[in-house]
């Protein structure tokens, strides 16, 4: 059985359709990524599958329950961290905590230990009475999804979870949900950051326009897309080589001090470079060839749906 | 759906509006301050008839105690970014309705029942009916704190705008309902305003549980405030859920 089941999902706000027929399935112990460009209805589909606002059309199935018809049922499966989710600020850490825990029906004894362990684990135990308000960003973000993982769910919502944040806190926050994800819980997280979503994901959903354009391993859609190779060069001397063109490169675009070629034939492309390099006199310092990265396939999908 | 996580919500949302909201400024000016200065410019200095209108004074605090913890919690929440979590968890529009009705009306019944015993132990004054005072008391508290949620459920963030708002319309309702004139003594069209509102039957109902002359059958009184309590509980279960069908 699945963890997540999303059919047809259709959310209208005025005349604009933000979501328009998406389905997906999430397996249970799934990483699974949601990424798309700004706009293109990642945060409404988080927010319809969470419980949060109510679609037009379409059904949402959490653990085995509908969320139209059981949602507080629903809910207790899961864990958010929504994307302006933010904590109460004129409560402490800790009486945060508490009162997740009490919505979610702990004991006090469960909710003690569990906010113990949840704080130090996010190195927030020694100002665990201060009041959130006086706490920095990234600070406030690990009491969230502190408070998100109170009930130990087997669900786990993040909506953008390290945006924004410094680099120590991205790193607690990325180590403390992959290590959730490997005690069972199923994860669903909407990001920007690609490569994020390349290292943490069993599997992604591209998102454009309100549709699913892509729902594969992060290996498996590289692959789909290996005629998007690049070579990288870099050259002893400054050469111009904007309106480069060739049959098998489709896009040469400066890299720093390299230039990157795009193309479905690497053999060709180098021999292409070969004889610039021959005409103009220059010589090769660096030459690096790739297949496609997330972030390739992540522009080249999505700027096909524009 | 079973009861526990229903009734567990809404404590819980209550819970969470006292912890928080009882500390907010506006709850004190607009609950507490506003109804004192009231008092003292239309009571105070005057050769008036204490008992006579000792039951629209203590339906004016009530009225005015219960519905200013409402209006501040939803915009509140919603320019604080925590609106959205509150409905990612076990919740749901109704129980953080009804948790929030919970916060106002127990803010109201702690102050209006230490006006009210104060009173009527310092100036002597008599109840001919207990059980109808204390059923008043929860009633009107509950009416007026669905009001107040009303209020804050008109789509506004800024609970400044809110609680102008609020003020609005709070501040006639008070001059139209028999506090300051009894209903005995209207007439006319002011008779007829005077029914529209539901602080009217409050004052009505508060003078017949304190012997003085009320012009509505108490039974009235209770039904018209049960009414207007439905009506406002679910007109704002419509306009919160109209307002998430737009969007957060």
């Amino acid at each position: 059985m699945a963890s997540i089941q999303v059919e047809g999902l259709i959310k209208r706000f005025g005349q604009i359709t933000a979501v328009d027929g998406v389905s997906f399935n999430v397996q249970k112990g799934e990483f699974f990524g949601i990424l798309g460009p700004n706009g293109a209805g990642k945060t409404t589909i988080i927010r319809i599958i969470t419980g949060i606002i109510e679609p037009n059309e379409g059904s949402v199935t959490i653990e085995g329950i509908d969320l139209a018809k059981n949602p507080l049922e629903a809910k207790m499966k899961m864990g958010c961290i929504p994307e302006i989710g933010n904590v109460y600020q004129d409560l402490s850490a800790w009486e945060n905590l508490d009162l997740m825990g009490r919505f979610y029906g702990l004991s006090h004894r469960e909710r003690v230990t569990r906010s113990e362990e949840l704080l130090t684990a996010l190195g927030l135990s020694e100002r665990r009475h201060d009041y959130v308000r006086t706490y920095s960003k990234g600070m406030r973000q690990r009491v969230s999804i502190a408070c998100a993982m109170i009930h130990q769910p087997p669900l786990l919502f993040l909506d953008e979870p390290t945006e924004g944040l410094d680099v120590h806190s991205r790193r607690v926050i990325v180590d403390l949900v992959k290590k959730m994800n490997a005690q069972g819980s199923t994860i669903v997280m909407t990001t920007h950051n690609i490569e994020e979503a390349n290292k943490l994901c069993h599997k992604v959903c591209i998102i454009n326009r309100g549709r699913v354009i892509a729902e594969e391993a992060p290996e498996k859609l590289r692959k789909a897309y290996e005629s998007f190779q690049t070579v990288e060069v870099a050259f002893d001397q400054k050469v111009d080589l904007s309106s480069f063109a060739s049959d098998h490169v489709s896009r040469v675009e400066a890299c720093g001090d390299k230039w990157r070629f795009f193309t479905d034939d690497v053999d060709e492309a180098i021999k292409r470079i070969a004889r610039i390099r021959e005409e103009q006199g220059l010589k090769i310092i660096s030459m690096v060839t790739a297949g496609p990265s997330l972030e390739d396939v992540f522009v080249r999908l999505t700027e096909e749906g524009r | 759906m079973s009861h526990k996580p229903f009734l567990r919500a809404i404590f819980v949302v209550g819970r969470k509006d006292m912890r928080i909201y009882y500390r907010k400024a506006p709850v004190y000016i607009f609950g507490l301050l506003l109804p004192t200065f009231l008092f003292f410019a239309f009571f105070v200095g005057r050769q008036l008839d204490i008992p006579k209108y000792f039951p629209g004074f203590l339906a004016m605090s009530l009225f005015f105690t219960s519905s200013s913890v409402g209006p501040i919690i939803v915009p509140w929440e919603k320019q604080a970014g925590t609106f959205e979590r509150l409905l990612s968890l076990p919740v749901s529009v109704t129980t953080i309705i009804l948790g929030d009705m919970l916060a106002g009306a127990l803010f109201g019944l702690i102050i209006s029942t230490f006006i009210g015993v104060l009173g009527i132990v310092l100036l002597g004054l008599s109840v001919t009916n207990v059980l109808l005072l204390a059923v008043l008391f929860v009633l009107g508290n509950a009416c007026f704190a669905a009001m107040g949620e009303l209020i804050s459920s008109t789509g506004g963030r800024t609970p400044s705008n809110v609680m102008m708002l609020s003020a609005l319309v709070r501040f006639p309702l008070i001059f139209i309902s028999g506090v300051f004139v009894s209903l005995s003594e209207m007439s006319g069209p002011g008779i007829i305003v005077a029914y529209l509102s539901p602080l009217t039957y409050l004052v009505d109902g508060l003078n017949a549980s304190m012997g003085q002359s009320s012009v509505i059958p108490w039974a009235v009184d209770i039904l018209v405030l049960v009414l207007f309590m439905t009506i406002f509980t679910f007109g704002t279960r419509k306009l919160l859920q109209r307002n998430l069908m737009k969007g957060m």
